[in-house]
């Protein structure tokens, strides 16, 4: 029931936030049609952040509750987070290629998120590559800490590279947005966090059930 | 102190009685800085030097790794670890300073190399550069011996180290990298922020680190 509120609710807010991103907002000076991309760039960053800091909490409180539910919470989390940091990725593309004239320019924070979608990636490798069920969830939750730790430092370590990255303009001290512009934001961040919060949590229930199904597998070979 | 002293000495004596993982990561290390050195002919190679090195380091680095923890799980020498009385995070600070004496050991043996092939000085700045090898490989030692270990326990081993490693030492790279080419340039005003945050990673995680060991060891 939860799920299909979420459901319901996700698929009505992406339809008003396409309408305010396409329509309602108005059109960039500069940059044209194009800087519409931003409203879905923006909070599928911050989304991938998001999941970056799930995947640390749900690894946490595995080790020290040792449930398996906080495991498949932190797996499920990383999937959110290739997901969104892909997406936000292929946006970026999108949006370089014509204002940059490049696909991609080593610019400080698309480095920031090809190093989380790496670290995404690294724990999936790892997660692939031991087979037994409590090690799995030991050896990824030490992992998914560690990597949790890592991206302070990460954003720390880009001030080094040269960015040419539009300065935040929504954040204090930011050049401030057109009004109509802002509201878009706001409905597109919520919308694509209800998408967000729907896939996880029908996830979650497929990966409970995937478990069971794997239990279940080895008491029928055990008997027989 | 004294079980760790205990576990470098014995990482020393395998060491010195067989020299694997020094002669390993010395000669692949040498490799990458030959191999970049014909690659780069004719660039700027003072712009390209302070890269060129840190990925020299890093693999060799990587390799030495491998074999530290590989060497540990393949004879099930942790086993005879593990029932020492020794804490499970002073067996980890063990093997990172083991780690750590070897990794830099041959890196500064790989660095007058570098400096020969790249047509750079012997003076100050020698000095300099190895002072940023040695913070550097610790911070690059402190959380590999944690991924080292992991990978050393799934079934694609060396394979995986580097896919685990590299992303998660983005930072200390790049940090390193930052501070040689600052130090290269004689610009040493700027260092101290690559500097400060190669020590602070430093120190978060060989704190964390050794406060998880005890979940990686455990059976």
């Amino acid at each position: 029931m939860r799920s299909r509120i979420l459901g319901i609710a996700s698929l009505a807010g992406i339809a008003v936030a396409l309408y305010f991103a396409l329509v309602y907002a108005p059109t960039e000076q500069t940059m044209g049609v194009l800087q519409r991309v931003f409203y879905f760039h923006l909070p599928q960053a911050i989304l991938s952040y998001v999941a970056a800091f799930l995947v640390g909490f749900g690894s946490l409180m595995y080790l020290i509750t040792r449930d398996l539910k906080w495991d498949r919470f932190a797996a499920v989390s990383g999937e959110m987070g290739v997901v969104f940091t892909a997406a936000q990725l292929l946006t970026a593309i999108m949006w370089a290629k014509p204002i940059w004239g490049v696909w991609y320019a080593f610019d400080a924070r698309g480095t920031l998120q090809v190093v989380l979608l790496l670290i995404f990636i690294a724990y999936f490798m790892l997660r692939a590559y031991l087979p037994d069920r409590e090690k799995r969830a030991k050896l990824c939750g030490v992992f998914g800490l560690l990597g949790m730790i890592d991206v302070p430092f990460n954003y720390l370590s880009i001030y080094f590279l040269r960015t040419q990255h539009p300065q935040p303009v929504v954040s204090p001290g930011g050049g401030g947005v057109d009004p109509d512009m802002a509201k878009t934001l706001v409905v597109s961040l919520v919308a694509i966090t209800f998408l967000y919060a729907y896939v996880f949590v029908k996830r979650l229930t497929i990966a409970r059930v995937e478990e069971e199904v794997e239990y279940l597998t080895q008491v029928v070979l055990a008997h027989e | 102190m004294k079980p760790v002293a205990a576990i470098v000495f014995k990482d020393i004596a395998i060491e010195y009685k067989n020299k694997e993982a020094f002669s390993s990561m010395l000669l692949f290390g040498l490799l990458v800085v030959v191999v970049f050195s014909f690659a780069f002919e004719g660039s700027d190679r003072k712009a390209l030097a302070p890269g060129m090195l840190w990925v020299a380091y890093s693999f060799a680095g990587i390799l030495g790794l491998n074999r530290s923890l590989n060497m540990e799980v393949d004879n099930d020498c942790l086993q005879g670890l593990l029932l020492s009385p020794v804490s499970r995070g002073d067996l980890y600070l063990g093997k990172v300073a083991g780690n750590l004496i070897f990794t830099v050991l041959a890196e500064l043996v790989i660095l007058p190399f570098f400096i020969i092939l790249n047509n750079l000085a012997f003076d100050r700045i020698l000095l300099w550069i190895a002072g940023i090898t040695l913070l550097g490989t610790l911070g690059f030692v402190a959380i590999g011996t944690t991924l080292s270990l992991i990978s050393a326990q799934t079934r694609m081993r060396e394979v995986l180290l580097p896919v685990l490693q590299i992303p998660m030492t983005f930072p200390v790279i790049l940090s390193a990298v930052q501070a040689t080419s600052l130090v290269m340039s004689e610009d040493s005003e700027g260092v101290s922020f690559p500097l400060s945050l190669l020590g602070v990673f430093s120190t978060v995680y060989i704190t964390a680190s050794y406060f998880v060991f005890e979940y990686i060891v455990e059976e």
